[in-house]
């Protein structure tokens, strides 16, 4: 469960949004500019609210009130950039374990091959970033999120750099997690399509402000 | 021609010493001097840039001579160290390494600045999403990534410090054995009569090694890319 009440000036630009997200898959709709990264950002920790608080599982991460601002390595999220941000210097096994490693969580092999069978990663395990295709470095990404076993996956248009073609090609793998990985996701995009085969909650951003919230059916 | 004499060997392992020290202790302030200039804003930054650059600029016997009054024997620094950690400085090889270490800094901390200025912070963030505290994100991202900078600084640190004269000279004179590198080696041998052969030979040393390191920095230079494209 996602408590989101937060207030941020950016510039000439305010973000004021209010919700509650108890899907498995909220999502984040609105046109390029409407404050969706700044809001995911600030869920991460990434940004810090002017005013307000963000609880996530329970916990509150965020409460400018009481002086809380938990910082992102201890939030336990996993977020999935629109440029999927792979370590370049590290290939990809090495990559998928490098948030286990820096949580200090113990190895736990079966979680770790369900994550690689459910994305088709396994052959891809020796190679670099430098050589892999957009899809397969988005699924990469993907896999690298979830085995920091979060308790939120948070994901910036990870479709957003992709052609048509890839996009049909990643998409079945987001169902696949949304019905089997078992973790609430914050899916962020300014494509009603895509939302409307993956949310089971919307919420919509207009300009920095919540225009509408409910089930799928507010994207018409 | 080319028969080193032992003196001139004695004159070639004490620079090779004096650089390697100087390289080796500067590295690890010169990595932390670079983050902060890269990554950080606060009070006095452009003050502590000047103050980094100056050996550049300031004519060596300034620098010898300022580094004689605080690390002297009877300067404030060198008498606190000689005293308490029983470290001396003036007219020893530690003080040729002190000296060259304060002349390549500038040196060292550019390249090593510049690539990290280069990261892409954006990994940084992405591996705080994934559970890294700020100093893991430091080891196991930055310096990665940086390292092939923070190796080309050493390089050219370590060229400069086994080519550098003035300051050496002016702080810890130049005694055989103890504080004559090669330059002040060669230095002593123009003035003397028939010198000139060996001077000779020195010099060709010299220029191998600037050589080398040059090539090896662009070396390093080019594997930074290479590391940053992840190929």
């Amino acid at each position: 469960m996602l408590r989101v009440d937060i207030e941020k000036r950016l510039g000439e630009f305010s973000l004021s949004a209010s919700f509650t997200g108890e899907g498995r898959v909220i999502g984040l709709f609105g046109a390029s500019g409407a404050g969706k990264t700044s809001l995911v950002n600030m869920i991460a920790g990434l940004l810090r609210p002017d005013r307000g608080s963000i609880v996530i599982d329970g916990e509150t991460v965020d409460d400018t009130a009481a002086g809380i601002h938990v910082p992102t390595y201890r939030r336990r999220i996993g977020y999935v950039f629109q440029d999927a941000r792979l370590f370049p210097h590290l290939n990809v096994a090495q990559n998928l374990d490098y948030g286990r490693r820096m949580s200090g969580l113990a190895p736990d092999p079966a979680h770790h091959q369900r994550i690689i069978d459910l994305l088709d990663i396994g052959a891809l395990q020796g190679r670099r970033p430098g050589k892999l295709s957009g899809g397969e470095r988005q699924r990469v990404a993907l896999g690298r999120a979830l085995l920091s076993k979060p308790r939120l996956l948070l994901l910036d248009e990870p479709l957003g750099a992709l052609d048509e073609g890839r996009k049909l090609e990643i998409l079945p793998y987001l169902a696949r997690l949304r019905d089997e990985a078992n973790v609430p996701m914050v899916y962020v995009s300014h494509d009603a399509a895509e939302l409307r085969q993956l949310a089971t909650q919307i919420v919509m951003l207009k300009q920095g402000r919540v225009t509408s919230f409910g089930g799928v059916k507010v994207l018409a | 021609m080319f028969d080193i004499s032992p003196a001139e060997w004695t004159a070639i392992l004490l620079s090779l010493r004096v650089a390697v020290i100087a390289t080796l202790v500067a590295t690890p302030f010169g990595i932390a001097l670079a983050w902060l200039l890269a990554r950080r804003d606060f009070w006095g930054k452009s003050v502590l840039d000047a103050v980094v650059h100056l050996p550049l600029v300031l004519p060596p016997v300034v620098t010898g001579y300022l580094l004689l009054l605080s690390f002297g024997r009877r300067g404030l620094v060198g008498g606190f160290l000689a005293d308490y950690l029983g470290i001396v400085f003036s007219f020893r090889w530690t003080g040729a390494a002190l000296a060259c270490g304060v002349m390549s800094f500038p040196l060292l901390v550019r390249p090593m600045r510049l690539s990290i200025e280069a990261i892409d912070r954006r990994l940084e963030q992405a591996a705080e999403t994934l559970g890294a505290a700020p100093w893991k994100v430091f080891f196991t991202v930055t310096l990665p990534l940086a390292l092939p900078g923070v190796l080309a600084g050493m390089v050219l640190g370590f060229a400069k410090a086994i080519g550098e004269f003035g300051a050496t000279i002016t702080f810890v004179s130049n005694i055989p054995g103890e504080t004559q590198t090669i330059s002040s080696a060669i230095y002593s041998l123009i003035q003397t009569p028939d010198g000139d052969a060996a001077a000779g030979r020195l010099v060709i040393v010299s220029i191998v090694l600037a050589l080398g390191a040059l090539i090896a920095a662009e070396w390093f230079a080019r594997r930074a890319t290479a590391r940053l494209h992840g190929n």
